[in-house]
């Protein structure tokens, strides 16, 4: 291992992310002296070949940037173009993009939770074998990703990368007979939602902790996603009251949060006020747990997550799996209440003409915060593109667990682990934190150094 | 595993969103009854059965009898990588516009990738990438390419039975103005004026966006000897202008040799006079 892998570099943009990992652990005299997450998928230079083109044509740019969330993109670009602009979308069209979110949301939790994150617990290998034993369980997971796939397929067109968003809204509203057959699959899956939550309950949970800080949307009175100031709940502090949550507007981010390119990974690494920190499922319960929807926060306590209300929080990364249910529930409730409540606006979207300015925005990707920032000119040319996912965000967070629970693992007593072992604990631990698809599938090529 | 009489599925994955191999995933009816059918031998995606690790060696692993390859060449290693899994693989079948036609990161190939390096990151020097990104078959041969971006999950479950039966995808080459008649869309061009690639795009979406009253954007590529000179002059005379249509067409299948004239065709019509309404 040489020193120069671990020299950290000053940097003042960021790297697409989406794609596979590799890891790298050095143990010397039973110490962990490093541990790198290594993200090799290729540079695709979205923020580069966004400037030059038009403010209306982000929304189906950076969908290409992730496959898995496009619609997390989407929404964030709208809405930092829409804030450069001066216009605000709101009533029924602000409700209709929160209804594909939530379309995404449970899609791609299901997909998390069932495809890629239970076989750990189960231990199998693929969702395939794990459904020779628990079919019935599998197949419950894809009925409820079905239920999100079909709600992007009717309001945004098709799942991936849909084709119904516009800057201002959309271009075709649904007439409310159009989402009703959307209601019976979604009570349904209403109902699984619930039962993997009660499954999800039961598997065994090794013991872990996530010490830093935490990153959410707030917006007090609703389980943030598309709405709302990012928050930074502060780390644990050796208390058990709740910890204090303070705001970060999101037009200081970037002062904030600092990103600094290191040579291991084509990813961008983010510090929050100079710490690693960690956004996602665990963030946001902690920030906005109180605020699910009743049947969600009760599917919650039962499981054993404790009251968010008097500030119980989740910091176990392995019992993310518990929390995305819990959020997959919310969302599906959440779906349904929109429909029921459903009363088309009298225009597809608002105009918003471009004018020379500035705008940023941060929603809640299923895997964590997401920003964007753009600058364009009179004629609407974007000038600068900023775009900081989850998955730099957390890279440092990941790294951090990963060095403690690999110790943790080295100081217990006995038989030292062989490498076997500890490739399985790391992988286990890059997956609770659903970094992006292909990191969180099953493949890390772990290189042990012992010394 | 040498007695399954299932043939064996691998799916790669190169430069992309992962879109591509996430509609397998996406076949929520489908995906356990084709397991009962394929071996789904290497996918990363979904399995970390050490069969699919092949990934971190590329040794001796397969052969496979369906390779189905997600993304763009974009890297040194890459190119290896795709020479290896094509000596392996029985059949190759390209999924989507990035390993079909370089994907939307084949907009470096129009522009100065140091620049794009540096724009992006403060020590460019780490970064190791081609100034290109290459589709599969500047590489090596392939069997079947599948287009979309993404691509559909329906044409994907062609591809796969089809194959799997040894014979010929029924994935026709004609354009989205087919699938908008057979849907029973109106012509958003004719009776609105919107700007619609529909003309020259590549079917296979269903003809979506004109369902949604909004114009085609050309996401599946070209059809099959598309008429690009009469499609400039439409979308001129719908009101699009010479950047207007450039960007148009440089987007998600921008590498894609088809597309090479459509610059210099925007200009021409760009220095002629007004043209006067012409009969539609």
């Amino acid at each position: 291992m040489s020193h120069r892998g671990s020299r950290v570099l000053r940097l003042d943009a960021l790297a697409r992310v989406e794609g596979e990992a590799s890891l790298h652990l050095a143990v010397r005299d039973g110490r962990v002296t490093e541990a790198r997450l290594r993200i090799y998928e290729p540079p695709r230079f979205f923020e580069a070949f966004l400037v030059g083109r038009g403010h209306g044509e982000p929304p189906d740019i950076t969908s290409r940037i992730c496959g898995i969330c496009p619609v997390a993109y989407q929404t964030t670009a709208c809405q930092a173009i829409e804030r450069a602009c001066g216009v605000t979308v709101d009533g029924p069209l602000a409700e209709l993009r929160r209804l594909l979110y939530y379309g995404e949301w449970i899609e791609s939790q299901a997909l998390h939770i069932h495809l890629l994150h239970a076989p750990d617990f189960l231990g199998h290998p693929s969702a395939v074998e794990l459904a020779r034993e628990h079919r019935a369980a599998v197949e419950r997971g894809l009925r409820i990703k079905q239920a999100g796939n079909t709600v992007m397929e009717q309001l945004g067109g098709r799942a991936i990368h849909p084709i119904n968003v516009r800057v201002g809204g959309f271009y075709h509203v649904p007439a409310p007979a159009e989402l009703v057959p959307l209601t019976e699959r979604l009570r349904r899956a209403h109902d699984d939602a619930l039962e993997t939550v009660r499954w999800v309950a039961g598997f065994d949970f090794p013991d872990a902790e996530y010490h830093g800080p935490l990153l959410a949307m707030c917006d007090p009175g609703r389980y943030a996603i598309d709405s709302g100031t990012p928050a930074v709940m502060a780390a644990v502090a050796g208390s058990n009251g709740p910890a204090p949550v303070r705001a970060l507007p999101v037009e200081e981010f970037e002062r904030r949060v600092v990103e600094r390119q290191v040579s291991h990974s084509t990813a961008l690494v983010s510090e929050l006020d100079g710490h690693h920190y960690l956004t996602g499922s665990l963030a946001r319960y902690a920030v906005s747990g109180r605020w699910l929807h009743p049947s969600a926060l009760d599917a919650a306590r039962e499981a054993g997550l404790g009251d968010p209300a008097t500030g119980a929080v989740c910091r176990n990364p392995f019992r993310s799996i518990i929390v995305r249910a819990v959020e997959v529930a919310h969302a599906v409730a959440e779906a349904l209440r929109i429909i029921d409540a459903y009363e088309p606006p009298s225009r597809s979207y608002v105009a918003v003409p471009p004018r020379p300015a500035t705008g940023c925005a941060a929603t809640e990707a299923p895997r964590g915060l997401l920003y964007h920032r753009y600058a364009m000119d009179a004629d609407g040319t974007l000038t600068l593109a900023r775009i900081v996912p989850p998955t730099a965000q957390n890279q440092a967070a990941i790294e951090d667990d990963l060095r403690r629970q690999v110790q943790s693992r080295l100081d217990r007593p006995g038989e030292p682990p062989g490498d076997e072992e500890l490739t399985a604990l790391c992988e286990r631990a890059v997956r609770n934190h659903d970094p992006c698809i292909s990191c969180s599938a099953h493949f890390l090529d772990l290189t042990v150094e012992r010394g | 595993m040498e007695s399954d009489p299932r043939p064996s599925l691998a799916v790669w994955k190169f430069a992309s969103c992962d879109g591509c191999q996430l509609t397998l995933l996406d076949c929520e009816d489908e995906l356990l009854p084709l397991t009962d059918r394929v071996r789904i031998t290497h996918f990363l995606e979904m399995s970390s059965a050490e069969e699919s690790r092949e990934r971190a060696t590329l040794s001796g692993a397969g052969p496979y009898d369906l390779s189905l390859v997600d993304g763009s060449i974009a890297t040194a290693e890459d190119v290896g990588r795709i020479h290896h899994i094509r000596r392996i693989s029985r059949r190759l079948v390209t999924i989507g516009a990035c390993a079909t036609a370089g994907g939307i990161q084949a907009l470096r190939n129009f522009a100065d990738v140091e620049e794009f390096r540096a724009a992006v990151y403060a020590s460019p020097e780490y970064i190791a990438t081609l100034d290109t990104s290459t589709p599969i078959s500047a590489h090596v041969p392939v069997d079947f390419e599948l287009r979309g971006c993404p691509i559909d999950r329906g044409q994907l479950l062609e591809v796969i039975t089809a194959f799997l039966a040894g014979r010929k995808p029924n994935v026709s080459g004609h354009s989205v103005c087919f699938e908008c008649k057979r849907r029973g869309t109106t012509c958003i061009t004719v009776a609105q004026g919107v700007p619609c690639l529909g003309p020259v795009t590549h079917a296979g979406c269903g003809a979506l966006c004109p369902a949604y009253g909004r114009g085609c954007y050309g996401c599946f590529g070209p059809m099959v000897q598309p008429n690009l000179e009469a499609m400039v002059r439409e979308l001129r005379h719908d009101g699009m202008t010479e950047r207007d249509i450039v960007r148009v067409f440089r987007t998600f299948n921008a590498a894609s040799p088809e597309y090479g004239p459509v610059p210099e065709l925007a200009a021409q019509e760009a220095t002629e006079p007004p043209a006067e309404e012409e009969p539609r």
